[in-house]
């Protein structure tokens, strides 16, 4: 009947599946929607939807969907609390009443609800005027009355439409820019498992054990092996300072992201400003003195070590591309260009992270720089889903 | 509908917002798997004891570590005692059944009586770690090689998942599972929190924590406190004898709310703001 609710969920980019779907109708089936669009709509989330980053695609789909559906003011509690407790239960079908209620169309049983609403001070069980229980009213629950708008029986008291239409998980929709925790899942992706490593011999070795026993003249020796672990080595270089400061909590996150993923064989981290140049800092506030020669990064770290640059990618374009600006002694007369080529060359896996998702104000004089690195280098911008692009190319081979 | 349905409602010790009330329920009926997911603090494990007690079942708890394996859930089969035993003639080496033992689930799964079974923080293991168990918990059955058993679900344990991460389950995980976000607390809720794990408190104490507690989740704070550290926090202040009065102005006892410097600092400047 509403398959087109499922359709309208898949065309919203919410993959949802057939057994997901008849989990649903199931759930439907047995009950657990209780009648009431509200109950409905947690019903569906929670069956439907497996991410809270998800939560507001469904609210928008089930805006969309739902729109139409009428749904009347809030009824005032005590009248609920009782039309749920119905305290007596009666036979008292009338066929005269029944004819009278199927003339009434739907809008106006809404109209006659209202007014109900309005006049009426108490209970009312077994009636047909009233809102009530057991009676044959067009209003109420546990009637006798083949038409009419049940009340009560099921919380109706905050209504689905405007639950769905709070869109208060709009804040964890996973195309906005990550924190984290996020990071580290992403950083999670980096592994590549070998036993040649350095690590306490652990793990049984079966047909080597039996091998060694039958060689001991049938005396028990147990030989162990290495566990399998990742290999993966990351040198990270981060831009710090200046522009790069309107990024400053985001790059902290990615970089306690990056030192807290212990699964890493080794890492590397240092930091730059706007450019790489002949000395790279040792920490983020870039103090000449406390640096170490790019050169000598550059024949020590060996080329099976994964590059991840993090910049945004603007400055000046003499300072990418000019030798006589001057940097406190940093700079020689090699092009800051030169000196990222000189590391595109050596490490196969680098890419380039860029802090910008969108570069709204800085047009014009800052693209230029962006565009001209943006042609070298695989850039991504540092949302989740590029992160995870990001990542992948690191560890696939060519 | 049936109405002899067991139905989770809270407990006394355990406030419940409808919403998760409702998804437990669902997911008792449906005999599927829930997963819980929420900020660190929000009660995700109390979750499972709360339903344990209000249900009267008995809880099964298997934490997970970076270590952990799926297999080590199901059982256990110790070959290396086997074989020291073989060497040495010790008694019953022939009966394989010795060295298997149950894990957590094999435990949950052999019990005569219907249990809960908390899989906690399940993100903490390997990423494959939820695939190696997604017939397991489908068919609610595993079967030993070593005894030729299998091990098959007396009766179906409630399942109760917890995960703090994002997005790293498996898809084909998930999709048997019943998912809920547990949301952080509004001031009422969180209110009504407190009064659970206090029996005489303050009113005047308690509005003024509420309120800078709130205040300070609105700061840009790198860790936020969430409602574990609220309730740590209130028995500091209780235990320290605070005047509620100097509650939102000085912040007694931060560290107890704060776990880092940076956060901590943060408070600090936006104090001294407000002082003047």
């Amino acid at each position: 009947m509403f398959s087109a609710f499922f359709y309208l969920l898949r065309a919203k980019g919410l993959d949802v599946s057939l057994n997901e779907w008849l989990t649903l109708i199931e759930a439907l089936d047995k009950g657990l929607a209780y009648s009431s669009l509200t109950s409905f709509y947690y019903l569906a989330r929670s069956i439907l939807v497996k991410s809270e980053t998800e939560f507001d695609k469904f609210d928008g789909a089930f805006l969309e969907f739902f729109k139409d559906i009428q749904y009347f003011e809030e009824i005032p509690k005590e009248l609920l609390d009782w039309l749920n407790n119905p305290s007596e239960k009666k036979d008292n079908y009338d066929k005269e009443q029944d004819l009278f209620n199927k003339g009434l169309s739907m809008e106006e049983i809404q109209k006659m609800l209202l007014e109900r609403l309005q006049e009426q001070d108490g209970e009312h069980n077994g009636g047909k005027y009233w809102v009530g229980t057991g009676g044959m009213s067009v209003f109420g629950n546990a009637g006798n009355a083949t038409n009419g708008i049940r009340v009560g029986g099921q919380s109706i008291r905050h209504s689905a439409m405007q639950v769905a239409s709070e869109r208060k998980f709009n804040d964890f929709r996973n195309d906005t820019v990550l924190d984290t925790r996020q990071f580290q899942m992403a950083f999670r992706r980096l592994r590549q498992f070998s036993s040649r490593v350095d690590a306490p011999k652990t793990e049984l070795n079966i047909d080597g054990s039996i091998d060694e026993t039958c060689n001991n003249a049938g005396n028990l020796k147990l030989v162990f092996e290495k566990p399998r672990q990742n290999t993966v080595k990351v040198l990270l270089l981060m831009d710090s300072g200046g522009s790069m400061d309107y990024y400053s909590n985001l790059c902290t996150s990615l970089f306690q992201a990056v030192s807290k993923s212990s699964h890493f064989k080794d890492l590397k981290v240092y930091y730059f400003h706007n450019c790489i140049y002949s000395k790279l800092y040792t920490d983020p506030y870039c103090i000449p003195g406390n640096w170490i020669d790019t050169e000598w990064v550059l024949n020590n770290i060996s080329s099976e070590y994964k590059v991840i640059i993090v910049g945004d990618a603007s400055m000046d374009p003499s300072e990418l591309l000019g030798v006589s600006y001057y940097n406190y002694g940093a700079r020689t007369s090699v092009t800051g260009m030169e000196w990222l080529k000189r590391f595109q060359n050596k490490y196969e896996k680098m890419v380039w992270l860029n802090p910008i998702v969108e570069m709204g104000w800085r047009s014009g004089f800052w693209r230029q720089t962006y565009n001209t690195i943006n042609d070298q280098f695989d850039m991504y911008p540092l949302t989740i889903a590029d992160l995870e692009r990001a990542l992948k190319k690191l560890i696939v081979a060519k | 509908m049936s109405k002899q349905m067991e139905q989770f409602e809270g407990s006394n010790e355990y406030v419940v917002s409808p919403q998760l009330m409702n998804s437990v329920n669902i997911a008792i009926a449906l005999e599927k798997p829930l997963l819980i997911k929420g900020e660190p603090g929000t009660g995700k494990t109390m979750l499972a004891e709360a339903i344990s007690k209000a249900l009267d079942k008995e809880l099964v708890i298997w934490n997970i570590k970076s270590t952990t394996k799926a297999q080590d859930g199901l059982y256990v089969y110790d070959v290396v005692q086997r074989l020291y035993d073989s060497q040495f003639g010790g008694d019953g080496v022939d009966d394989i059944k010795k060295y298997v033992k149950l894990g957590k689930v094999g435990e949950a799964f052999n019990s005569e009586k219907q249990v809960i079974l908390l899989i906690d923080e399940i993100d903490k293991a390997d990423l494959e770690f939820p695939n190696d168990l997604l017939w397991e918990l489908d068919k609610m059955e595993f079967h030993i090689p070593e005894t030729k058993e299998t091990v098959k679900a007396k009766k179906r344990p409630i399942v109760i998942i917890t995960s703090n991460a994002e997005k790293e389950l498996p898809d084909a995980f998930l999709r048997r599972c019943i998912f809920h976000y547990i949301e952080f607390p509004s001031q009422e809720l969180m209110e009504e929190i407190v009064k659970v794990h206090f029996d005489n408190l303050d009113e005047k104490l308690l509005a003024q924590v509420i309120e800078a507690f709130y205040w300070i989740r609105d700061m840009e704070i790198q860790k936020k406190p969430s409602t574990s550290e609220v309730i740590d926090w209130i028995q500091a202040l209780e235990i320290g004898g605070i005047n509620p009065e100097i509650i939102k102005k000085e912040i007694p006892f931060a560290g107890v709310l704060l776990k880092k410097n940076e956060d901590l600092d943060t408070v600090e400047r936006v104090k001294r703001r407000f002082k003047y």
